[in-house]
């Protein structure tokens, strides 16, 4: 049976495999499987970002996205972060290790002077060191404080998101301690977002690879709007993607440009499952 | 010629009535209210009775939607549980108080409104042009973004409400979109006053216009309906206490909690 498609709606939102698939830590929930040594994707430079802001300045999108790998690995990012604020809401994924005093100062100038937001996004795995840690790897949790002081001491705030490998989170109570937490970093205004888990990468290892059975067999155009890949596209060194949960797929890797990959994707994959069933998007 | 914009209304007569007052002293060719009548205030039947009993034309709002079809939410499109929580409680008190023949007028409301004025195409929708509950926040709807929504929808002047904060962008193609912003509850500013938008023509000047009104007398109202102590204190202080996770980073900045 040939997969649904998703129609491309409107190129709303715009990520950016900034830092490519290099990552100072090796999460074991990482679905690109991130680390040090991982170069499948590279790091953008500021022309690359330019040369897609450009093109996406023509085709009216609405919102920035940077991800990795850790973002604050490419030396460019305040840069690059400045460029996209000139054209509108730009948007920070980060391990929140490499948030040091002098780079907080940096986010909080360019957060001051753009008429768009820019937003900050902490990924925590668990409520305490022990669990953190255990995901993120030894002494994680420890450098996050640190970063996480400094940009309250800057006066960000910033959205923790949490995966739900981090026990009881969906449930009211797991929210409200993790708000409680939050708050105890000195943050006045906590803000939480809890993300679903896509099996592949290092994920799969970690729990279990999906099934055959698990993947979309019917879905209307209608439902299929709601999906994020009916909105949004990844740009990463390898050309553009249909959206950043399948950057390591070659055919999820729909042209060089943005024009070119302006058209229907089908959903064939897994993780497609996982975001239709869990409606997931990874926008904040 | 001078048009007025009321948005979201959140059940606030009394801040409605001092925002008609004020459009009849400064006299304007037309007033259009923008959708979401109830929610937040107390006596939902009393804003759509006004605006009947004007004569004043306008659209469905998410609420509208939601009450006309007998939904079990408001549809506000929010993502956080705490936020749908303080809506569902908004949503029920103003369902079972707003009478039948109310619920079906606002089904007989358009969803959206477009006219030709001062040689320019307007077109009044309460969230955006492309769904009734899309949030047009002013740091989050960049100039190429609105540009394309204006092209997409072949207006020359976009209005809508739906997030609560006013705004207006004159982008480069002589194109405007205002947020008119809404007279239900302050604006997240510390002040208790709300605020309606006068569009003047041709040359598309926006003014947005504060209107104080006696929020002590709301405040009052909506204690006695036993409305959430959280919706009385936005009130009082002007600042948002709930329906805050969908703010983006500046707008959330901007604000108290």
């Amino acid at each position: 049976m040939p997969s649904p498609s998703a129609p491309l709606i409107a190129l709303d939102t715009l990520w950016f495999q900034v830092a490519g698939t290099i990552c100072n830590i090796e999460c074991t929930h990482c679905f690109i499987s991130c680390s040090p040594a991982n170069h499948s994707h590279e790091m953008l430079s500021l022309a690359d970002v330019e040369m897609r802001l450009a093109e996406a300045r023509e085709l009216g999108v609405r919102e920035y996205y940077f991800t990795g790998g850790e973002p604050f690995m490419n030396r460019d990012i305040i840069p690059i972060l400045r460029a996209t604020l000139r054209q509108g809401p730009a948007t920070v994924l980060t391990n929140g290790m490499l948030l040091r005093k002098d780079v907080c100062r940096s986010l909080r100038e360019l957060f001051d002077e753009s008429d768009y937001s820019l937003d900050l996004r902490v990924s925590l795995d668990g409520f305490d060191a022990e669990s953190h840690d255990a995901i993120r790897g030894k002494g994680v949790w420890d450098r996050v404080m640190v970063g996480l002081t400094n940009l309250a001491e800057a006066g960000l705030d910033p959205v923790i998101t949490v995966t739900t490998a981090a026990e009881g989170v969906a449930s009211g109570e797991g929210r409200k301690r993790f708000l409680e937490i939050i708050r105890g970093f000195g943050f006045a205004k906590p803000r939480l977002k809890v993300l679903s888990l896509f099996r592949i990468g290092a994920e799969e290892t970690r729990t279990h690879a999906y099934e055959s059975w698990e993947r979309l067999t019917s879905l209307t155009n209608e439902e299929a709007s709601v999906l994020q890949c009916s909105s949004c596209r990844m740009v990463t060194s390898k050309g553009v993607f249909v959206c950043p949960i399948l950057i390591e797929e070659p055919r999820a890797r729909m042209g060089d440009t943005l024009r070119e990959t302006m058209r229907p994707f089908a959903l064939e994959y897994g993780a497609c499952h996982t975001c239709w069933v869990d409606g997931v998007t990874c926008t904040t | 010629m001078r048009l007025a914009f009321i948005g979201g209304i959140y059940s606030n007569y009394h801040a409605l009535v001092a925002t008609l007052d004020d459009i009849a002293r400064r006299g304007v060719e037309a007033t259009y209210f923008l959708g979401d009548l109830g929610a937040f205030g107390p006596h939902p039947n009393r804003v759509p009775e006004l605006l009947i009993e004007r004569g004043i034309r306008g659209i469905q709002g998410n609420y509208e939607e939601s009450l006309s079809t007998r939904a079990n939410d408001c549809h506000c499109g929010y993502t956080d549980p705490r936020d749908n929580h303080y809506a569902q409680i908004s949503y029920d008190y103003t369902f079972a108080n707003t009478s039948d023949a109310l619920k079906d007028w606002m089904g007989t409301l358009p969803r959206e409104i477009r006219f030709e004025a001062g040689d320019k195409r307007f077109l009044l929708v309460h969230g955006s042009p492309r769904r009734i509950n899309e949030f047009l926040w002013r740091s989050t709807s960049p100039d190429p973004f609105l540009e394309k929504l204006c092209r997409d929808h072949d207006a020359d002047v976009i209005v809508c409400t739906h997030t609560g904060l006013q705004w207006h962008r004159a982008l480069a193609s002589g194109r405007h979109v205002i947020n008119a912003g809404v007279i239900g509850r302050p604006a997240n500013d510390g002040q208790t006053n709300v605020w309606y938008a006068l569009v003047s023509l041709p040359s598309c000047e926006v003014e947005f216009v504060p209107v104080h009104y006696d929020h002590q007398k709301l405040a009052a109202e909506m204690r006695a309906e036993k409305l959430p102590e959280e919706f009385v204190e936005t009130v009082l202080t002007g600042w948002w206490t709930t329906c805050l996770e969908v703010l983006p980073a500046k707008e959330r900045a901007a604000g108290k909690w």
